[in-house]
């Protein structure tokens, strides 16, 4: 070995190119990520500076008076909760039953695929066209008027590919040895399901449906023509009666109601966020949860 | 073919011109096989011969993908599988398998034992005390209960892989089956894990027939009692293990077995 030369491990010129190189995508990378941060940040600021001081037990549990421009949201809040239980009963049990035929008893075959497709395609149909199927199906056609059956309907038939695809994603998560398992056992179909498959995708399926919850009820366009209303100083009584919805109600307050303070539409609207969050935590927690508890 | 010189008790399995194409791809060719009551017949050739194949369609499970087709015949126990009339379900009863990844169920140490007689028991009521013995009894047959009689309640998938393969064969007898297929059953254990369960199997012998995949010719040589030959589908030699290995009448048998296939 000579004095003079480099070190065993020095970096040449292009190493130290590659290095900036790497910064410099670091940087435009994280960059972006803050672009889309963001805009969720300033808006939950501004709803939380906004529209805080408009929260109080009296705003949750009282109506709305004085033309909707002072009193609470308590009728909005109600009909919100009926229109996603509706929807959720409506939805739950099909979409479960449709998923669980998909994934556990229909053939392989172009049919099943196209079905497949058709339904992830369903879950892109925009929402107000959903809304005016629900008119013409829900709402004329099998006569339920504008009401809270047919606006929860209209919710179900929009989320049902949601409650379809994240079964079946969670049907297929659970091993097919456990099934060859019980079928050497000589276990029928079903019974395998029922026993050993349902039972592990179970969190999975819930995941879903709470998914499902925080979607429904921020959904405007569905519900707009087919149960909700403008204004109503009762609470629904039944699902033939029609009903404010915290997100229609938002609307109103924000465009149709010109005398309306300008806090309002704030605290509704976070109320409304806060619903979904929750929802979506409560989804979040539930899959950490059952995470851990696995032992596969 | 060469058929073993005797054969005192008559095939439970026995298959004629069986055929099996997976889609265009044909896995078996006019496979003749029959496989004597009792004993440990060692399925043996190289990946792909169609071995785990021949033994899949010995309990049906082989059409769970629509796109299996079959010809020829599966008698089980002189009765055609394939029959109409056969209920699926008494079929897997009779034809217990064994996977070649422990697969216990996620479900209690109990359970497991307990779950296919629990399928099959509906509708009489078993005493409490009998399930117990049930599951004990299966639990002592593949030298688990030792080890295991104080943890029944927890988690089949906690034990280790060899205790989980043990495990996963005595769930199969509680539905007293008479055929025990065994897909490579040793090949996700370690030496030491194998030695355990190849005695367990050596142990059943006698009690049930078994037919097992094997890829280990040191396994099949020890553990078996009769050593079928697979090459690209076809059945290419069937003899007592001792003949075939010391004494093979193929060119192909002999040349697997000194490791020049795969």
């Amino acid at each position: 070995m000579t004095g003079t030369a480099a070190p065993l491990f020095a970096g040449t010129s292009l190493n130290s190119r590659d290095r900036k190189v790497e910064w410099l995508v670091r940087v435009l990378l994280g960059l972006m990520t803050a672009l889309l941060i963001l805009p969720v940040v300033i808006i939950m600021a501004l709803l939380v500076v906004e529209g805080g001081p408009v929260i109080s037990w009296e705003f949750l549990t009282t109506r709305p008076v004085d033309g909707m421009t002072a009193g609470g949201i308590l009728p909005a809040l109600v009909g919100t909760v009926w229109l996603v239980v509706v929807a959720l009963i409506a939805s739950v049990p099909v979409g479960v039953a449709a998923a669980v035929y998909l994934s556990e008893y229909a053939p392989d075959n172009w049919l099943t695929r196209a079905i497949n497709l058709a339904i992830i395609n369903l879950a892109g149909v925009p929402s107000i066209v959903h809304a005016l199927f629900g008119v013409g199906a829900f709402v004329l056609f099998f006569r339920f008027g504008t009401s809270i059956l047919a606006a929860s309907l209209t919710l179900a038939v929009m989320t049902l590919p949601v409650v379809i695809v994240s079964t079946r994603e969670s049907l297929q998560a659970v091993p097919r040895a456990f099934r060859e398992a019980c079928w050497n056992m000589g276990a029928t179909r079903w019974q395998t399901i029922r026993r050993i498959v349902l039972p592990n995708a179970l969190s999975g399926i819930l995941t879903g449906i709470i998914l499902e919850v925080s979607r429904t009820s921020g959904e405007t366009a569905p519900i707009m023509f087919t149960g909700a209303a403008f204004f109503l100083p009762f609470l629904p009584q039944g699902v033939l009666d029609q009903t404010m919805a915290m997100s229609l109600h938002l609307f109103v307050i924000a465009t149709q109601v010109p005398d309306a303070p300008e806090a309002l539409p704030f605290g509704v609207a976070l109320v409304l966020i806060s619903m979904v969050l929750a929802m979506n935590a409560l989804s979040i927690a539930f899959r950490v949860y059952v995470r851990g508890r696995k032992k596969w | 073919m060469a058929e073993p010189a005797v054969a005192p008790v008559p095939a439970a399995i026995a298959t004629r011109g069986l055929n099996l194409w997976y889609g265009d791809f044909q896995a078996l060719f006019d496979v003749n096989l029959d496989v004597r009551q009792g004993i440990i017949t060692s399925l043996i050739g190289p990946s792909g011969c169609g071995k785990s194949t021949l033994l899949r369609s010995c309990n049906r499970i082989n059409e769970r993908l629509g796109y299996v087709r079959t010809t020829g015949s599966i008698e089980i126990l002189g009765q055609d599988i394939y029959a109409p009339e056969v209920e699926l379900v008494q079929v897997r009863k009779q034809v217990g398998m064994v996977f070649q990844r422990p697969n216990p169920l996620p479900l209690s140490i109990r359970d497991n034992v307990s779950f296919g007689h629990r399928l099959h028991a509906r509708g009489h009521r078993v005493s409490r005390s009998r399930k117990e013995e049930l599951v004990e009894d299966a639990l002592r047959k593949v030298l688990l209960w030792d080890s295991v009689k104080d943890r029944l309640d927890t988690l089949a998938t906690e034990l280790s892989l060899e205790e989980q393969q043990k495990l996963c064969i005595a769930r199969l007898l509680p539905v007293k089956p008479a055929v025990l297929l065994m897909d490579e059953p040793c090949s996700a254990l370690d030496p030491k894990g194998t030695a355990a369960v190849e005695e367990l199997i050596w142990e059943l012998r006698g009690e049930f027939t078994i037919l097992i995949v094997t890829h280990n010719m040191a396994q099949a040589r020890r553990a078996s009692e009769e050593t079928v030959f697979m090459l690209i589908g076809k059945v290419i030699e069937h003899g007592l293990t001792e003949d075939v290995f010391l004494n093979p009448q193929h060119r192909q048998t002999a040349d697997y077995i000194e490791g020049r296939y795969g």
